[in-house]
C-alpha cells in the first residue's frame, strides 16, 4: 500500500475532479472564445469557477482570473505590480522564507533597479510587524508576503499584516501568496486589506498546469503574457477550460467541508509529532508549534540522519515524504525557510516534511512511525565522518 | 542545383596500415557505417582501393548523416563527392566545374587542384589530370587564383573504378573502429571523469560494458538513472554497452562497521576492481577501463592506485592518468556528457568519505584490515548474483 506524505509538494486529483475533466475534454471541448453553443458551454465552466472562488474569498467575480498555476500567479501579481506603478515609486517588501516563484522574481526586479527589503524571520517562521511598519515608506509599492509556509507551516498574520500595511501607506499594494493555505485556511482579501492573492490547483486535489489569482479591482496591473485579450487582456491565452472546471470543483470541495477537514488534518498532524517525538530519539520539530502552524505540513529533524537518505528508506517501503521544499530540493546549497528560521547546513540536511491531505489516514501514520523507528537507528549507525 | 550524383568517401587512417588484416579492420568499419546509417535511409557502403564509398539510393538528411558517420571512431575523414560512371576525361572537366559551382559562391579564393589516378590504363597520369582540370577551371571562372603551395581550397579529382569529385573533408574522430580491439568493462560513476575514460578506450576500437555500483538508500533512484544517461551517451560512440547495476549498499554498510575509517574508500574501491573483474570474466571482457587519473583524490594517489590495482590481474586501462581536470572536462563537452555528469545526485563514492582518508595506504595494513570481512566474499557473491542488467543502447538503434 502506497502511502502519500507529500501533499505540499502536490496532491493526487480527486476522483470526480479526473471525471468532470474528462467530460470537458470529452463533450465540452469549445473555445470559450468562440461565439457558438459549443463555446458558450464552454464559457460557463469558467463562470462557474469564477463564481466558486469569489464565493470561498468574498470577493467579486471580475477579481477573479486563472492562471497556469502558482507560479505564474506569483509573477504576475509582482511583475504586474511593479510594471503598473514603477513611476509611483521603486520599493519593494518582501520575508526571507518566500517560495522561489516570489523570491526570484523580486531578486530579478532588484537587479532591475528596484529596492528591495527582505524581512527577517524569528525561529518560529514569523516576522516582526514593527519592523514591517518601519519598512514601509512613501514609495513601497508592494508588500509580498506568504500566508503558509511551504516547509516549516507558518501561519503568517495576514490580516493584521494588512492592517500595518494599510495603516502606513494605503497606496502600497498587498499580495498574498496563499497557495500553501488555499483550501485548508480561510482568506479575506476585501476584510484583509489583501490585493492581490496566487492560488495554486495542484496544492488541493485540481490538476497541475492551472491556478487563480485574484486582482482587487481598485488597483492596476500589468500582463505578463500579451495575446487574444482573454480575460480583459490581463492573461491572455485560450482558457484552459477542463483545469478551470476541475480547480473550481476541487476548491468547492475543500471549503465545503473545511472545519471537518482541517480538524482531520491537525488530527493527523498531532498524531505524528507525537508518536515521532515520543518513540524516536534525538528528534526537533522545525519551526512554530504544532497546533499554531498550518494544519498539514509537519517538518521535523532527525539528527544524525540525512533527510535524503531516509526520505529514500522510506521510498522503498512505499512512503512518500519530502526533504525541503519539492521544487528546491535539487539545489541543497540554496538558503530556504530552513536556514531562515536559523538551522545551520547540518540540521536543514537532516530535515524530512511530512505533509498530509485528508485522505491520510492514522493507519497511514502508524505505519509510517513503524518504519522510521526501524530505518532512524540503523541510518545512524552510518553517519559521515 | 545540378544533378551530379552525390555521395560519401571516408577516409580511414590508422587501419590502412594493418597488412594482411586490414581486411577485417575494414569489415567492422563498414558494418559500423551500415549499422549508423541504417535509420537514415537506403545506403550501399563498399570498400574501394583504401577508402569506403557509401552510396545513396534515397533520400536523406545531409546533417544527419554526416552527424553519425562523425562519431564513429575509425575514420579520419569524411568527404561529400560527387561521383562519375563515365569517366571520359571532358565529362571529368565539365563535372569539376559544375561541382564548384554548386558548392561555391563566390570564388574569391585560391585554390590547386590535386589528382590522384588509382587506375593506370586511364589515358593522362595524376600529375597531366591536374593540370588540365585546374586550367578548364580557371578558363571558365576568372575569379580564380591558383596557389600550389597553400591554397584555400583543395579540390581533388580521383580516378579510381569510378571518378570522384571532392573538396571538403570533415574531420572524423580517428581511431579504430569499435570491436576490433576486444572488450573491456567500465567502471562507470555518475561522475565526469569515467564516462570520459570508456569514450577514449573505446576510441582505441575497444568494446565496452560497463559497471555501476548503486547503494540505494544512499543514492537514490536519479543517481542511477543519470549512469544509465551517461552509459547511453558513451554509447553513442561505442555502440552496445551492458550496463551491470550493482546493490552495492550491504557492502558499504559492512566495510564501513569492520574497518577503520580513513581506510574505507581504498578497501571499497578494491572490492569494487574485484567484482567489476568477475563480471568481465562473465561478458568476455578482459580488461578494466577507470577514469582515475593521477593525484585527484585520495584514492588516486599512486599508492592508492598501487593498493587496489594489486587486488585483480587483468590489466586496468585508465586513459585519463596524466590528464588534469580541465582536460576531462574539455573532453567530456566535446563528447556531451559533461552537462549529464555534473547533476547533483550523490554517488556511492562520495556517501561514507572519511575526513581525513589515508593517502598513502600501505598495502599491509589494508589487508590486514580486510582480514576482518569475513562474509565478504558471500557478500560479493550475493551482490553479483542481484545485479540488475541494463541494456543500452545508442538512440539510432531504437
Amino acid at each position: 500500500m502506497e502511502i502519500y506524505l507529500d501533499n505540499g509538494a502536490t496532491t493526487r486529483p480527486f476522483e470526480v475532479v479526473i471525471e468532470e475533466m474528462c467530460k470537458v475534454f470529452r463533450e465540452d471541448y469549445g473555445n470559450p472564445s468562440s461565439l457558438h453553443k459549443k463555446g458558450f458551454e464552454a464559457e460557463k465552466y469558467i463562470i462557474n469557477s469564477k463564481e466558486i472562488f469569489s464565493k470561498i474569498l468574498k470577493v467579486n467575480q471580475k477579481e477573479i482570473y486563472f492562471t497556469s498555476g502558482g507560479t505564474e500567479s506569483n509573477n504576475l501579481a509582482i511583475l504586474g505590480v511593479a510594471n503598473a506603478y514603477k513611476r509611483s515609486g521603486k520599493h519593494i517588501i518582501t520575508t526571507a522564507i518566500e517560495h522561489s516563484s516570489v523570491k526570484n522574481t523580486i531578486n530579478y526586479l532588484g537587479d532591475n533597479d528596484y529596492e528591495i527589503t527582505v524581512l527577517p524571520v524569528d525561529s518560529n517562521g514569523l516576522i516582526d510587524l514593527e519592523q514591517l511598519r518601519d519598512s514601509i515608506r512613501e514609495d513601497t509599492i508592494l508588500v509580498s508576503i506568504m500566508h503558509v509556509n511551504n516547509e516549516i507551516s507558518t501561519i503568517m498574520p495576514i490580516e493584521e499584516i494588512g492592517k500595518v500595511i494599510k495603516e502606513k501607506n494605503k497606496n502600497t499594494i498587498f499580495h498574498v501568496d496563499a497557495i500553501q493555505s488555499f483550501g485548508k485556511l480561510n482568506i479575506y482579501p476585501k476584510k484583509w486589506n489583501i490585493d492581490l492573492v496566487s492560488i495554486s490547483g495542484h496544492k488541493f486535489h485540481a490538476p497541475k498546469g492551472v491556478g487563480v489569482i485574484y486582482i482587487n479591482d481598485n488597483i492596476k496591473i500589468n500582463p505578463i503574457i500579451y495575446g487574444g485579450y482573454q480575460q480583459n487582456g490581463i492573461r491572455s491565452g485560450t482558457e484552459n477550460v477542463p483545469g478551470i472546471a476541475a480547480i473550481g470543483l476541487a476548491a468547492k470541495m475543500m471549503y465545503d467541508n473545511l472545519d471537518s477537514n482541517v480538524e482531520h488534518l491537525y488530527e493527523l498532524k498531532r498524531h505524528l509529532a507525537g508518536r515521532i517525538m515520543n518513540e524516536i530519539t534525538d528528534t526537533v520539530i522545525n519551526g512554530i508549534d504544532v497546533d499554531k502552524g498550518a494544519p498539514h505540513i509537519l517538518s521535523i529533524r532527525f539528527n544524525k540522519v540525512r533527510g535524503e537518505v531516509l526520505l529514500h528508506s522510506l521510498e522503498e517501503k512505499d512512503i512518500f515524504v519530502s526533504t525541503g521544499s519539492a521544487c528546491s530540493s535539487n539545489k541543497p546549497s540554496k538558503l530556504g525557510p530552513l536556514q531562515g528560521i536559523g538551522l545551520n547546513n547540518e540540521e536543514a540536511l537532516s530535515t524530512v516534511r511530512f505533509s498530509f491531505c485528508i485522505n491520510n489516514t492514522i493507519e497511514e501514520l502508524d505505519k509510517c512511525v513503524d518504519e522510521l523507528k526501524n530505518i532512524v537507528p540503523l541510518l545512524r549507525k552510518f553517519v559521515r565522518h | 542545383m545540378s544533378n551530379l550524383k552525390k555521395a560519401f568517401l571516408v577516409k580511414y587512417g590508422e587501419i590502412a596500415i594493418k597488412g594482411k588484416n586490414r581486411y577485417i579492420f575494414e569489415n567492422i568499419l563498414a558494418d559500423h557505417i551500415r549499422r549508423a546509417l541504417k535509420p537514415c535511409g537506403d545506403f550501399k557502403v563498399s570498400k574501394e582501393q583504401g577508402r569506403i564509398f557509401i552510396e545513396p539510393f534515397s533520400d536523406y538528411d545531409y546533417d544527419e548523416v554526416v552527424d553519425r558517420l562523425s562519431r564513429i571512431f575509425g575514420l579520419v575523414g569524411i568527404c561529400p563527392v560527387v561521383v562519375l560512371e563515365d569517366m571520359d576525361f571532358e565529362t571529368v572537366k565539365e563535372a569539376t566545374l559544375m561541382y564548384m559551382k554548386d558548392e561555391y559562391e563566390d570564388f574569391n579564393f585560391t585554390f590547386k587542384v590535386e589528382s590522384r589516378r588509382a587506375d593506370k590504363r586511364y589515358p593522362l597520369n595524376s600529375m597531366e589530370i591536374a593540370c588540365e582540370v585546374g586550367a578548364y577551371l580557371l578558363d571558365h571562372i576568372p575569379e580564380l587564383k591558383v596557389d600550389v603551395k597553400k591554397p584555400d581550397v583543395k579540390v581533388w579529382v580521383e580516378i579510381r573504378s569510378r571518378a570522384y569529385i571532392y573538396s571538403k573533408i570533415i574531420k572524423g574522430l580517428g581511431g579504430m573502429p569499435v570491436g576490433s580491439n576486444g572488450k573491456a568493462m567500465l567502471m562507470l560513476s555518475g561522475g565526469i571523469d569515467s564516462p570520459v575514460a570508456g569514450y577514449l578506450v573505446a576510441k582505441r576500437g575497444v568494446k565496452l560494458d560497463a559497471v555501476y555500483y548503486h547503494s540505494h538508500p544512499y543514492t537514490s533512484e536519479r543517481a542511477k538513472q543519470k549512469v544509465i544517461d551517461l552509459a547511453k551517451i558513451v554509447s553513442r560512440y561505442s555502440g552496445r554497452i551492458n550496463l551491470n547495476v550493482v546493490p552495492f549498499t550491504d557492502i558499504q554498510l559492512y566495510i564501513y562497521e569492520q574497518c577503520p575509517h580513513e581506510q574505507l574508500t581504498i578497501i571499497m574501491r578494491r572490492i569494487m576492481m574485484i567484482i567489476a573483474e568477475r563480471l568481465a570474466e562473465k561478458y568476455g571482457a578482459i580488461a578494466l577501463v577507470t577514469g582515475e587519473s593521477i593525484g585527484q583524490v585520495a584514492s588516486q594517489t599512486i599508492q592508492s592506485l598501487n593498493a587496489t590495482n594489486s587486488v585483480c590481474n587483468m590489466p586496468v586501462f585508465r586513459p585519463l592518468i596524466g590528464f588534469d581536470k580541465q582536460e576531462i572536462v574539455e573532453i567530456s563537452e566535446k563528447i556531451d556528457t559533461y552537462g549529464t555528469s555534473i547533476l547533483p545526485y550523490e554517488d556511492c563514492c562520495t556517501i561514507f568519505v572519511a575526513k581525513h582518508p589515508v593517502t598513502k595506504p600501505s598495502l599491509k595494513s589494508i589487508i590486514r584490515s580486510e582480514r576482518r570481512l569475513e562474509k565478504i566474499d558471500e557478500m560479493i557473491e550475493e551482490a553479483i548474483n542481484n545485479v540488475e542488467l541494463v541494456k543500452i543502447k545508442p538512440d539510432e538503434e531504437e
